[in-house]
């Protein structure tokens, strides 16, 4: 535990140190957020039937995603373990103490708990003072606000775990531009980064229910807002425990047979 | 301009080079946009309308702007990748060759892969088009023409400003980002269904609304008074590109007296 | 034709302290110092001298070849280098100097290097006929025959850094300024750098300022040193004027038969670096004794098979020169 801490830490210092980048990070996930909510009410005003998700719903699930992008977004990229992938430099790694999986799982998870802890309060700070049709509304209930942490920390270790796979596939492709950018077009969507799930057609939703996706993003911040009562939340977090469970070992299991087609190939 | 297409050329054969990545980044780019687009669909199939504004309508507008946007990914690359051409030290070579340095910056790089980008833009331009009851005249043609043209200018100088700050800090050049990423994001859906702040934002300081929707208003028939009026507002992107040139003249002047 | 009057620049440098708290701290408040590079620097080249500018990292030589070359304006001082003002008419004068940065590409990386060229050559916009003359000598003296349709990344760095040399010299200009042009080079590629810069300032006259580190490049080439330590100009002569100053010592080697076996051979004059039964080694201050004395009196007590007398190594030289100044 204690190296993964340290280099937490150094992470953090790195990013303390890049001030600017972390306002103007803030600065633009706000505009974001607004612009996605001016779009959504704008849809919302002319509606004549009721809307599958309430508009102060709709801005929780909107803000959330903006507050957690660093924890939820799979174009988070880290550079190194790609580098170290296609130059081949990968067998070198082997000689730590540790797994490969849990020591690049860990560093993944240090890089989006740093990035995420330096930006969400303020944007969370200021979304809950913005005037009325944009103000972020409490959580629903205490019950739910406990849950929605939970949702959001099992969340983050499904898009790790899924995330995994995208190096992963490099040992394929051997070029990180095809895989992420597939894995991260397809996942957005399906997370409801771009149109909330909720209001997608039937059949999309059901597609959506079928991959991991939306139980990194639209499920915790449904369950935040109430969109998901308390006793569908348990089920839900059951489901994404299965997720984890089942990503970690296909990840762990595909790693290890990407290494030995490395070592039996000499690199 | 001559040396700019030969600095065109000279890029497009080194891209050819990784011919496997480049079609890979071609076709990914295909998609990127693909899912936004598909996400305004569905919000039209459930809602059925936008405050008057019909599907195909919305995607002209969504189209002008991608298109705008990946020419001009395209080709002011060189500007938006500013940062590592100061951090290489690579600025200091343009500034001992005898040309200005602009036009050299915007010969960097060209990223030619964004034409799977403009690839998709054009599909769903062609579509809306076929889709609406336009009275085609030249003056319209025209106008569309203009927009796009204009459009380009504009997210040109958006990315000049920002690789001018590049001479300041290597920091916080994220923002940019609002504007580029976020104009686009923005100007994607008519002007009007946003609130006030935002559209008097973006016509007046930076005029994407008169790149896209106030001329609209005339190609699609929905604009009252002059059509000349409409048809000279993407001249704006003209005007506003002036004084991001001015800016950068001014970077480039701190630069050399100071350094990097 | 290139002369610099009292050029001074000073650069402010933010301070960046460890640890958390102070990282903390800098969000806020942030400390600037600002260093002096070049303090009053003032020198005067000639037409066709090729002059080595050295000194310790940071000493701020490549501040002053970033002047020289416009790329820098300084906060005082004048420069005029062939009539022109550096900084102030950029794009006219950068067309009469030619600029290498030794460890940074001016090539596209992917294309043919005859690719690049023909870029440089609009860029500078060099008439067809100049252009192919040019290419034509520079293929020949550098031999870059085999090169020049091969792609920039496929060329061994001392290729690449012929073709860079070449490419700064397309445009026919008449100062060349090198910025560490055989760093990371072999030897053989080393000597053939240093023959045609011998060859292009003897046959056209160009003017060479280069830095380097390496002293054997000095030797090599450089008829006149210029050494800047802490942004002042601390030296301004020949080699030979610089070994007169510090070289009057001499390292003598001999190979030896006979003599007396028990331990150093003892010579009045001479101080022992070191000894053997076959071999040995003394320093010798030729401004104090004579070599011819040393050697006939160690002829008095051994058979003398070999001798071999070493001037001091312009390194040393320079360490000195270092040393004198505190830098």
């Amino acid at each position: 535990m204690r190296p993964y801490l340290s280099v937490w830490k150094l992470r953090f210092i790195l990013g303390m140190q890049y001030r600017s980048a972390a306002i103007a990070g803030i600065a633009t996930q706000l505009f974001f957020g607004m612009i996605f909510l001016m779009i959504f009410q704008a849809f919302y005003s002319g509606s004549a039937a009721e809307p599958p998700m309430p508009l102060d719903r709709l801005v929780s699930y909107v803000w959330l995603q903006q507050i957690f992008l660093s924890l939820i977004m799979l174009w988070f990229r880290d550079n190194e373990i790609f580098q170290l992938i296609t130059s081949g430099n990968v067998a070198y790694e082997l000689c730590r103490p540790c797994g490969l999986y849990s020591f690049w799982y860990a560093k993944l998870l240090g890089q989006r708990l740093s990035s995420a802890t330096l930006r969400c309060f303020p944007i969370l700070l200021i979304v809950f003072f913005l005037p009325k049709p944009f103000r972020l509304s409490p959580p629903a209930s205490p019950e739910a606000f406990v849950l929605f942490l939970a949702a959001l920390a099992l969340g983050l270790l499904v898009v790790v775990g899924v995330s995994m796979f995208i190096y992963i596939s490099v040992f394929w492709t051997l070029s990180p531009v095809g895989s992420t950018l597939m894995i991260s077009v397809a996942g957005e969507f399906f997370a409801g980064m771009i149109i909330p799930v909720p209001l997608m057609p039937h059949w999309l939703q059901t597609v959506a229910g079928f991959l991991p996706f939306r139980w990194t993003a639209d499920f915790p911040f449904r369950v935040y807002s109430g969109d998901i009562p308390a006793g569908e939340a348990l089920w839900g977090i059951a489901a994404q425990l299965v997720w984890i469970a089942a990503l970690t070992a296909a990840g762990a299991w595909t790693l290890r047979r990407a290494l030995r087609r490395i070592v039996v190939q000499g690199g | 301009m001559v040396l700019y297409f030969k600095y065109l050329s000279i890029l497009f054969k080194s891209q050819l080079q990784y011919r496997a990545s480049f079609w890979l980044l071609t076709f990914g780019q295909f998609f990127i946009p693909f899912s936004v687009f598909a996400g305004m669909y569905l919000m039209f199939e459930r809602f059925g309308e936008l405050r008057g504004w019909t599907f195909y309508e919305a995607a002209l507008v969504f189209a002008v702007i991608h298109l705008a946007f990946s020419l001009s990914e395209c080709f002011a690359r060189g500007f938006d990748m500013f940062s590592g051409l100061i951090a290489s030290g690579g600025f200091d070579r343009l500034l001992v060759r005898p040309r200005s340095t602009a036009l050299q910056v915007l010969g960097s790089q060209f990223e030619f892969t964004r034409f799977g980008r403009l690839l998709q833009s054009a599909i769903v331009l062609v579509w809306a088009l076929a889709k609406l009851p336009i009275d085609w005249n030249a003056p319209r043609a025209v106008t569309l023409a203009l927009m796009v043209a204009c459009g380009v200018l504009i997210f040109t100088g958006i990315y000049m400003l920002f690789a001018t700050l590049c001479f300041w800090t290597v920091q916080g050049l994220e923002i940019g980002n609002i504007f580029t990423d976020g104009g686009r994001e923005m100007a994607q859906y008519p002007l009007d269904i946003y609130k006030k702040w935002v559209t008097v934002f973006f016509t007046f300081v930076i005029p994407f609304g008169c790149v896209n929707y106030l001329p609209l208003l005339y190609v699609l028939g929905r604009a009252h008074g002059h059509p000349a009026g409409y048809m000279a507002m993407p001249l704006a992107g003209v005007l506003f590109l002036l004084p991001c040139l001015a800016v950068w003249l001014i970077g480039v002047r701190h630069y050399r007296s100071t350094g990097s | 034709m290139i002369s610099l009057q009292g050029i001074s620049k000073s650069f402010k440098v933010a301070r960046r302290a460890a640890g958390l708290r102070q990282a903390a701290k800098s969000l806020i408040f942030r400390e600037h110092t600002v260093v002096e590079a070049l303090k009053d620097i003032t020198f005067s080249i000639g037409e066709g001298e090729i002059v080595g500018y050295i000194g310790p990292n940071g000493a701020g030589k490549s501040t002053s070849i970033k002047v020289m070359s416009g790329i820098l304006v300084p906060d005082r001082g004048s420069c005029t280098i062939k009539g022109y003002t550096p900084w102030k008419e950029r794009t006219a004068y950068v067309g009469h100097i030619g600029v290498v940065f030794g460890q940074r590409s001016q090539l596209w990386w992917d294309v043919p290097v005859i690719d690049s060229f023909q870029l440089l050559k609009d860029i500078y916009r060099i008439p067809p006929d100049e252009y192919r003359r040019n290419l034509a000598l520079l293929t020949e003296t550098l031999d870059l025959g085999g090169l020049l349709e091969t792609p920039v990344r496929q060329l061994s760095l001392g290729q690449r850094m012929r073709c860079e040399i070449a490419a700064s010299l397309l445009h026919g200009p008449s100062v060349l300024f090198l910025d560490e042009p055989t760093i990371g080079l072999d030897a053989v590629s080393k000597l053939a750098v240093r023959d045609f810069i011998r060859t292009i300032n003897r046959e056209k006259g160009v003017t060479v300022i280069l830095t380097t580190h390496d002293m054997s490049d000095i030797e090599a080439l450089a008829d006149r040193i210029l050494l800047i330590g802490k942004g002042t100009l601390l030296y301004d002569g020949t080699l030979q004027q610089l070994r007169g100053r510090f070289g009057t010592e001499r390292t003598v080697t001999v190979d030896y038969r006979g003599g007396s076996g028990q331990g150093p051979l003892v010579v009045e004059g001479a101080e022992s670096v070191s000894w053997s039964p076959e071999r040995a080694v003394f320093r010798v201050d030729t401004g104090k004794t004579r070599i011819a004395d040393v050697l006939s009196r160690l002829s008095e007590q051994a058979e003398l098979l070999d001798v071999a007398i070493e001037a001091k190594p312009v390194e040393e030289l320079i360490v000195e020169l270092y040393r004198e100044h505190r830098i």
